[in-house]
């Protein structure tokens, strides 16, 4: 992408082996700063792969990887069952060396703006799947990391909550974008929508990414590689009904379906 | 319910046993004689209970500090791990008859040999049950941890940490009924009250029935002590209550 931005993200040329299971290949990608990319691709594709490279849980065997400090919403929400919610999503607060008081005070606020208010006090299992799923996305916000990694964040929700939910993401990423990148900070402020984020969203759901990024970046099957980068130029907010959303889905699609004949190349 | 039936049922054969078999009372005394001596006895049971709970309690709360603390190195340090795991459990094989007489010449005729005692034939099962938590801890979650830069230390007090008590608290459970045996060896080995001592009493004295009564309390007390960490469990983790209770 344009080298006018400062960028991120820069994944370069970079493959990652387990043993004799080739995860990812030769992949470029770059995200520049406030920007939202998409990665689409089948499942076992090296998705999750490629954002524990860029938050630095795993090297590359060949190639390089450099990032912005980098928070991941994992695809599981991996609560701690016996936290409350608000201790939950404090949690990075408390690893930073806050106490419990002050850092449920600093959360706190936020439960409000994510639709968990009255729920602070409730442990995981009592929560719903969307409740869940929105506890440990604030508590990827209050890592107060410039970059967040979102693992297929909605996958386990039922249509409806999934619907939900991606109408919220979009009008949280839309304040972001309206603010300025250079300060993200782990205030209340900023995980209720104060500062620009740089996401990099993984997902297998096209029309989700069509409707939330700035552009989509398509993997074929594992091995994974890039066949192709869809720059999503449309207004905000997007419905999955609008004709410019619906024509980009339906090539991003098209690429999904050629790509193993681009990847056997 | 089906629990309180059963040791109806259970009662009753053994009081027919008695009754029509040909053994003799000062062996096994029927179920009559024995309640009769829980009720003259109640006053002497009663002191002695006390000594050996006593005993107990602290040997398995010495037990379970030690075990978690044991527990916690062991999973920080691989080669500590490595190194006295075969140790611990030698330790278990080591016959308590045979500790017991030893500790007394070491630890004094008092009550700090027998929770030594105690804590040691219950610190084995605390640690393997803590220890093995510990280990099956999601990996995901101790990646979690990684990314929200949390040092070793800090991932074991926020991820692991609480996954081990309630473990440790099961070993306890575990460990309950060797805990009462233990107990009653080291009173055997030298002491002046408590059941075991009333028992090792009664037996040379051809009060058979009083004995029994002294194995009736302390079978009592161990299934009441059973149920009083059952509880504790689950005051203290009340996220794994939805578990099915006892
Ligand atoms: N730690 C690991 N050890 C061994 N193999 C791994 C490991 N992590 C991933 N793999 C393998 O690498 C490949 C890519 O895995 P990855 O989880 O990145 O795929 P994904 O695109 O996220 O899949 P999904 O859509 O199912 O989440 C898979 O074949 C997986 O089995
Ligand atoms: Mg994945």
């Amino acid at each position: 992408m344009g080298s006018d931005r400062e960028q991120a993200v820069v994944v370069q040329r970079a493959t990652r082996r387990f043993g004799s299971v080739t995860a990812l290949a030769d992949v470029t990608l770059q995200v520049a700063t406030g920007e939202v990319v998409a990665v689409v691709g089948p499942s076992g594709c090296g998705k999750s792969t490629l954002l524990e490279l860029v938050c630095g849980l795993e090297s590359p065997d060949e190639g390089t990887v450099t990032a912005a400090p980098a928070a991941l919403m994992a695809q599981r929400d991996l609560l701690l069952p016996w936290a409350s919610a608000l201790d939950n999503a404090a949690l990075p607060l408390r690893v930073h060396g806050a106490g419990r008081r002050e850092a449920r005070a600093a959360a706190a606020p936020t439960f409000a703006a994510f639709g968990l208010a009255g729920f602070e006090g409730s442990r995981p299992a009592q929560l719903s799947g969307g409740m869940r799923q929105r506890v440990a996305f604030l508590r990827t916000l209050l890592a107060g990391k410039p970059v967040l990694c979102l693992d297929e964040p909605f996958a386990a929700l039922d249509a409806i909550a999934r619907a939900e939910m991606q109408a919220w993401l979009a009008a949280a990423l839309e304040r972001w974008a309206h603010t300025d990148p250079a300060t993200p900070t782990a205030t209340p402020a900023a995980a209720g929508g104060g500062s620009a984020r740089t996401v990099l969203l993984v997902t297998h759901d096209v029309e989700e990414a069509v409707l939330l990024a700035d552009r989509v970046v398509v993997l074929s099957p594992r091995p994974g590689r890039v066949v192709a980068e869809l720059p999503v130029d449309l207004p905000r907010p997007r419905a999955a009904t609008d004709p410019g959303v619906v024509v980009l889905r339906a090539a991003a699609l098209d690429v999904l379906r050629s790509a193993p004949v681009a990847a056997a190349r | 319910m089906m629990a309180l039936v059963l040791f109806a049922g259970l009662l009753g054969a053994w009081q027919l046993y008695a009754d029509l078999g040909n053994v003799d009372d000062l062996i096994l005394p029927a179920p009559a004689q024995i309640a009769t001596a829980l009720w003259d006895d109640r006053a002497l049971l009663w002191h002695n209970l006390l000594v050996t709970a006593q005993e107990v309690a602290l040997g398995i709360l010495a037990a379970l500090v030690l075990g978690l603390a044991c527990a916690a190195a062991l999973h920080f340090s691989r080669v500590l791990r490595h190194a006295t795991y075969p140790l611990l459990v030698a330790s278990q094989a080591v016959p308590v008859v045979v500790i017991a007489p030893l500790l007394i010449v070491w630890l004094g005729f008092g009550i700090a040999p027998k929770i030594a005692i105690v804590a040691l034939v219950c610190f084995f099962p605390i640690v393997v049950t803590t220890l093995d938590a510990l280990s099956r801890v999601d990996p995901d979650t101790l990646k979690l941890m990684r990314t929200l830069d949390a040092s070793r230390w800090t991932a074991f007090r926020f991820a692991e940490a609480p996954a081990a008590l309630p473990a440790a608290l099961s070993g306890a459970k575990i460990a309950v009924a060797i805990a009462v045996i233990g107990a009653v060896f080291a009173e055997y080995a030298g002491s002046s009250d408590g059941l075991g001592h009333l028992i090792l009493q009664s037996i040379p004295q051809l009060e058979t029935a009083r004995a029994w009564a002294a194995v009736v309390v302390l079978a009592a007390f161990a299934v009441a002590l059973f149920y009083a960490l059952d509880l504790v469990q689950r005051r203290l983790v009340p996220w794994t209550s939805t578990e099915r209770p006892l």
